[in-house]
């Protein structure tokens, strides 16, 4: 376990409800959670606790078997990425010192923060040579969260902990960057512990989901198991349980395509990526108005999928 | 005008004594406002309390401030500098204040986040980002102090205060008085220009707009 959540509580002075209360989950290696939950649920708070910026009432939170407590508050803080809504970049100091905030904090050499900027400035798709020397001013919403982004990813923290990354960037650049944070999930594979309220936001991009309310969690599982088996009416109503094209959205078309058949020719039949998902097969389908789809895995067909199975594929659900 | 450049070392001498008094309670003041400032800033009941102490100090008249003080430091430049230090306290903790209060805390919070400690999110912080604001306070305190210190003069402290005084004690001498004016007057703009400058070159915005 990367991270094991021990009977957690945190109650602040000034209020008489715990804001976190008595949660107990464990985080598996390199998998992407996200902590799903209405404003005031206690979500910020309890991640804040794994970086320790607050301190918990009770409970203990265990990292890689090592009680956090036990780090040195700084050497903890440095080990770990921390993304913020408001991004927080430093705007007296251009991107590139920046980014080289926490490998100066650990005293690396000169030449490996530069060689590290420029690789992670790539990494988040945006120009070294055009960026570097710039100031956090100059740059978009989105661009700018790219740079918070990579200056989490700095000293390549093995766990990254992002505080709704995406909160304040229109619609637009927020899908960008979703796509962006799928591609870096799989680059990366890293433990990722992501807070939002964006339930889209989070079936998209999680392995697994802590729904929580009112400080307690009420369900934690796999965006699949959620939608088909949510836990009780709050988590069918917060995820939408009932919207039939949502779950369509995490069901891969991999899983149910049916093999090739033999002397298959693509002769330009609208075709579908194998690592795509179900509901864009059917908009695919809708729009082409034809009656099966080609599935494609590097531009070579691997199988074929028709509405027919689709449709079954719901019923089932 | 002519008294100026009739009689140079006279009026050096005393721009050397006016910048001593000036200098000397400015260092001095500045070095007591930013400890404070730090510690007035964790509660805003005890801000609002010593701004209040120090603004009331800034409406006694000088010269009254400087007699108050005579029977505890003498007649001599010490009185002066040490009024001159009070006075400026409220227009340096208030900047101070003021400009460390104006930085957003996503910053501070994304500093603590990434592992860095009190003093390092001071001073590759805090600092830099406040202290345009804080040399904009700095700025003005060295105006108030070059002009509040003429009154050094009656306290036998010395500066350009000199030939204002002197000037109306003797009639018809308002040469003099004219060339202390106008020496004090110039002596601000100067100190004004010279730290305007100091705080463009530590403005972190146009730092960016340069940068495009």
């Amino acid at each position: 376990m990367a991270l094991s959540f021990q009977h957690v509580t945190k109650t602040f002075s000034n209020s008489p409800h715990a804001a976190v209360n008595d949660c107990t989950f464990e985080v598996e290696s390199r998998t992407f959670i996200v902590l799903l939950g209405p404003s005031g649920c206690g979500k910020t708070t309890l991640l804040k606790m794994v970086n320790r910026l607050v301190e918990p009432t009770a409970g203990e939170i265990i990292w890689d078997g090592q009680n956090i407590r036990e780090f040195e508050i700084t050497a903890l803080r440095r080990q770990m990425g921390y993304v913020i809504q408001q991004v927080g970049l430093f705007p007296h100091l251009t991107i590139a010192q920046n980014i080289a905030v926490v490998p100066e904090l650990l005293g690396w050499e000169k030449k490996k923060i530069d060689a590290r900027i420029d690789a992670l400035l790539e990494l988040v798709q945006l120009k070294p040579e055009n960026y570097r020397a710039r100031y956090p001013a100059q740059l978009s919403g989105g661009q700018q969260q790219r740079v918070g982004l990579a200056r989490a990813l700095a000293a390549d923290p093995v766990l990254l902990l992002m505080d709704e990354p995406f909160g304040a960037i229109d619609a637009i650049t927020r899908a960008s960057l979703q796509d962006e944070m799928l591609r870096l999930k799989r680059a990366l594979n890293k433990t990722i512990l992501f807070v939002t309220h964006d339930v889209e936001e989070a079936l998209r991009l999680a392995d697994k989901i802590v729904i929580m309310r009112a400080g307690k969690i009420v369900q934690y599982d796999t965006p699949f198991n959620i939608l088909t088996a949510p836990a009780n009416d709050f988590v069918r109503e917060l995820v939408g349980a009932d919207d039939m094209v949502r779950q369509l959205s995490l069901i891969p078309v991999a899983s149910i395509m049916s093999p090739l058949p033999k002397n298959f020719v693509l002769n330009g039949s609208p075709t579908i990526q194998v690592e795509d998902d179900l509901r864009n097969a059917l908009s695919k389908l809708l729009q082409t108005g034809a009656s099966s789809l080609a599935v494609v895995q590097e531009n070579n067909p691997v199988g074929i999928l028709s509405l027919e199975q689709i449709r079954a594929s719901a019923k089932q659900n | 005008m002519d008294y100026l450049f009739k009689n140079p070392l006279v009026v050096l001498e005393l721009l050397r004594q006016h910048l001593f008094l000036t200098g000397v309670a400015l260092i001095v003041a500045i070095s007591i406002s930013l400890p404070l400032t730090l510690l007035i800033l964790r509660s805003p009941r005890l801000t609002t309390f010593i701004l209040g102490v120090f603004s009331t100090f800034y409406t006694i008249p000088s010269i009254a401030l400087i007699i108050l003080l005579l029977p505890l430091t003498g007649l001599n430049e010490w009185s002066v500098i040490i009024a001159l230090i009070l006075y400026v306290q409220v227009i340096l903790v208030r900047n101070n204040v003021v400009a460390l209060q104006g930085i957003d805390p996503a910053i501070i919070e994304a500093a603590r986040g990434m592992g860095m400690n009190r003093w390092q999110i001071w001073w590759r912080v805090q600092l830099p980002l406040a202290l345009p604001v804080m040399l904009a306070g700095i700025r003005i305190a060295a105006i108030v102090a070059i002009g509040i210190a003429t009154v050094g003069a009656k306290f036998n402290a010395g500066g350009l205060g000199r030939l204002l005084f002197d000037g109306i004690a003797q009639t018809g001498r308002y040469d003099k008085i004219w060339a202390g004016a106008i020496a004090v007057a110039l002596l601000a703009l100067a100190v004004n220009l010279a730290l305007i400058a100091l705080e463009r070159y530590f403005s972190y915005t146009r730092k960016a707009e340069r940068a495009v």
